[in-house]
């Protein structure tokens, strides 16, 4: 039982991570091609809370270390090029986002600032996209028997992985985007995101499609496994036949109606990923999988686990309701 | 390069970055919260600022911090995944414990850095104590897994399957109280020495403003204190030592021979091939007395562990000898500090006082460093104390030797970009005083 809970909590902390970490890494996206219009709100509407927004990766990360071994080595192992690239990433943009937010001085350095923390907003994205598209797309082998490429490269660089990446750089821009509408003061930026994130739509459909059509060519696990669960079919339709209704609240101007159904949509795209995976961590190129009962560890460490996060849950929720109140409760609701 | 010495180089640099801004992350939010405190007590402007000032380095410091944290998480699968498969399970509670005090380490930071003008000041205050608090009960949790590296607990190792784990009781484990102690007073007094050195350094400048002079008593204070408490933490960790790695503490001492009242060595050169040591000064018995609190004691050299089992002489015997000789220092500098100011002198303005303190800037960080690598080359070969070597727990993926020069790449700037942004900030503080 300890097994599904601390999975249920790891895919809780994913969740929030896509939306949270999502609108932040987003945010560096959205200045990338709207530029410094946006630079000021990003930096007012982000700074409290960027660190916190980071914290469930970390989260996640222990959970998987701790409760589930067998993954996180096989994570780290077939997959320790893009892992260190996404890294490396958020290295940059943590502390070019901090440099740019506190230097005593703002000259040209900010430039500098400013590029590095767009650059690597969608690499990091992209990078976290490529790693998680392996969990489910069937080219991790099963054995460590393969050349360098088939072990270490093809089991994220392919077409799939990449159409993964490309997709949650767009998902990322356009959290961000939803979240910033309530955030900009001015009727021209409002406009200028909105304008945006017509764009990051047609993007993410496109990038959406490609993963389905190169799942298809390239003969891997995930179209196998989408279409063999229906919840996960209906998560999506019902995700993309909202969008139109998005479109209206965005015409609207209704703010929180827009967070609130835009941060459900995330939802059922997260849980519509969870289903088709549970209860796998991992699906290998020969269709075999690791389930989360085989790479789990001991009852023993489950069962600390569970407890230790049970109290995390208690102290860090009150405390991030108190943060956000603190700093979002004079948001424009108009 | 060899992968493994790639691995543990790229393990080691990763580790030596992170901890500076980790202790810092421990210390300065109490030096920053004292600040606060005097400001709400005396309504005297300087100590508002000053708290301001160093919640900006606070917030630097931890940003970074964080972010080389994240890339840690992820770094002891890339590079030791066999460990990690089977520790993770043992050892992971303290991490999960880690997470939730960190998480809280971060919301309390937004809350102080940018709740000056929406809480009282007393909850504003409080929130920059518990930045402080959560920052070292991370740094404890994060120790007491090293902790257990060093003294195995809570399972047992039966034909290499590792059965009957017990989280509770690897963490913990024998070593992680003397462990956590000595780094937590270690991260006070090198953070107290450098920012103290800082300060003194823009007085000698010229900048002569309240502003450093109060800066560096509250440092002082702080880095001066804990200095006084690193023998005493230290001796215990030994002790320790003694008792469980004893071919760590060979090494430490550069002990090659088994012997009853075993002379403590100063300095010297330690000589694997004759297994001597050249040009040290021998304090008879002293070794046998500060290890097991008797002089006649027995104290076991490096000839009683096997061959493939001794730990690097050379380079723990220095590192041990650059932490204890800068401790020492540290020390005298802080007795020093408290002498003058029980006999009033005006040792603020006293231009050579000013010069010790700021040649003594890294000096704790130095003494840190060092003391990390004593216990961690001196674990050596192993990376589970007696169970799992550093070198079977290596991943199999080849190339480190290009994830090593990223890394190094990578730090390198950023070392530089955060020196040149902490320049920035005191330059921008001296405009504010107009000095």
């Amino acid at each position: 039982m300890y097994t599904e809970l601390i999975m249920i909590i790891m895919g809780i902390s994913l969740i929030l991570y896509m939306i949270l970490g999502g609108a932040d890494f987003g945010a560096g996206i959205i200045e990338l091609f709207i530029g410094d219009k946006s630079n000021s709100t990003v930096s007012r509407a982000m700074a409290p809370v960027w660190e916190a927004n980071h914290m469930w990766l970390i989260i996640a990360v222990v959970i998987l270390f701790n409760g589930f071994p067998k993954a996180y080595v096989i994570l780290s192992t077939n997959l320790h090029i893009p892992v260190l690239l996404f890294l490396i990433a958020i290295i940059m943009r943590g502390t070019a986002f901090t440099f740019r937010h506190y230097d005593a001085y703002h000259d040209k350095s900010e430039k500098v600032y400013s590029t590095i923390f767009r650059y690597s907003s969608l690499l990091a994205v992209f990078f976290m996209g490529i790693t998680i598209s392996a969990f489910f797309s069937g080219t991790i082998p099963s054995d460590t028997s393969g050349t360098f490429t088939e072990q270490y490269i093809y089991t994220w660089f392919n077409w799939f992985a990449v159409s993964v990446g490309v997709f949650l750089v767009t998902i990322s821009a356009y959290i961000a985007g939803i979240f910033l509408l309530g955030e900009v003061e001015t009727e021209e930026g409002y406009n200028s995101i909105r304008k945006f994130i017509m764009w990051i739509f047609g993007l993410s459909i496109i990038s959406g499609a490609s993963i389905f059509i190169s799942s298809f060519v390239s003969d891997l696990q995930f179209h196998k496994l989408f279409l063999s669960h229906p919840i996960s079919i209906a998560a999506g339709v019902i995700a993309s036949l909202i969008v139109p209704y998005i479109h209206k609240l965005i015409q609207a101007k209704k703010i929180w109606t827009m967070r609130i159904v835009v941060g459900a949509q995330m939802v059922l795209i997260m849980i519509g990923w969870f289903i088709i995976q549970w209860p796998n961590l991992v699906v290998f190129s020969d269709g075999s999988m690791l389930s989360m009962y085989d790479a789990s560890g001991p009852v023993a460490t489950m069962k600390v686990l569970f407890f230790s996060l049970a109290i995390g849950v208690v102290v860090i929720f009150p405390s991030l309701y108190y943060l956000f109140r603190l700093f979002k409760s004079e948001d424009n609701l108009s | 390069m060899e992968d493994l010495m790639a691995a543990r180089l790229q393990m080691a640099i990763s580790l030596g970055w992170h901890i500076i801004f980790a202790c810092i992350g421990m210390a300065m939010p109490f030096f920053m919260a004292f600040a606060e405190w005097k400001w709400m007590k005396t309504k005297d402007q300087v100590y508002l600022d000053l708290a301001k000032s160093w919640s900006k380095g606070v917030a630097i410091f931890f940003a970074v911090g964080a972010v080389s944290g994240t890339l840690l998480s992820f770094e002891l699968g890339l590079l030791w995944p066999t460990f990690m498969e089977h520790a993770g399970p043992i050892f992971g509670m303290p991490f999960s414990m880690e997470g939730t005090a960190f998480f809280v380490e971060a919301i309390a930071l937004g809350v102080f850095l940018y709740g000056w003008d929406k809480i009282s000041p007393l909850a504003h205050w409080i929130s920059g104590l518990i930045v402080g608090i959560s920052g070292v009960m991370s740094g404890i949790f994060v120790v007491a897994a090293n902790a257990w590296m060093n003294s195995p607990a809570g399972f047992d190792f039966v034909d290499g399957e590792y059965i009957n784990i017990d989280p509770i009781a690897a963490m913990f484990n024998d070593a992680w109280f003397t462990q956590a102690t000595h780094m937590t007073f270690a991260a006070f007094a090198s953070t107290g020495f450098a920012v103290a050195g800082v300060h003194a350094f823009m007085l000698l400048r010229g900048k002569k403003i309240r502003f450093h002079k109060e800066a560096l008593k509250i440092a002082l204070i702080f880095g001066s204190i804990a200095a006084f408490a690193m023998p005493i933490t230290g001796d215990l960790a030994a002790k320790d030592v003694a008792k469980r790695q004893p071919a760590k503490l060979a090494a430490m001492e550069a002990h090659y021979h088994t012997s009853k009242n075993a002379p403590l060595i100063i300095g010297g050169i330690p000589n694997d091939e004759t297994q001597e040591v050249d040009y040290a000064i021998e304090i008879p018995g002293g070794l046998s007395f500060l290890a097991h609190g008797d002089f006649d004691a027995e104290v076991i050299g490096l000839d009683q562990i096997p061959e493939d089992e001794r730990p690097p002489t050379i380079v723990v015997h220095f590192a041990f000898q650059i932490m204890v000789g800068l401790g020492a220092l540290m020390m005298l500098i802080g007795f020093i500090y408290f002498f003058m100011r029980w006999r009033k002198w005006d040792y603020i303005n006293n231009k050579w006082w000013l010069r010790l303190l700021a040649l003594a800037t890294p000096i704790g960080f130095i003494a840190l460093e060092a003391g990390w690598t004593v216990t961690e080359v001196g674990r050596q070969p192993w990376i589970i104390y007696k169970v799992m070597r550093t070198k079977d727990a290596l991943t199999a993926m080849p190339g480190i030797q290009y994830s090593l020069l990223t890394i190094v790449l990578v730090y390198s700037i950023l070392t530089l970009a955060v020196i040149w942004l902490m320049h920035r900030q005191i330059k921008s503080i001296h405009e504010k005083y107009n000095t």
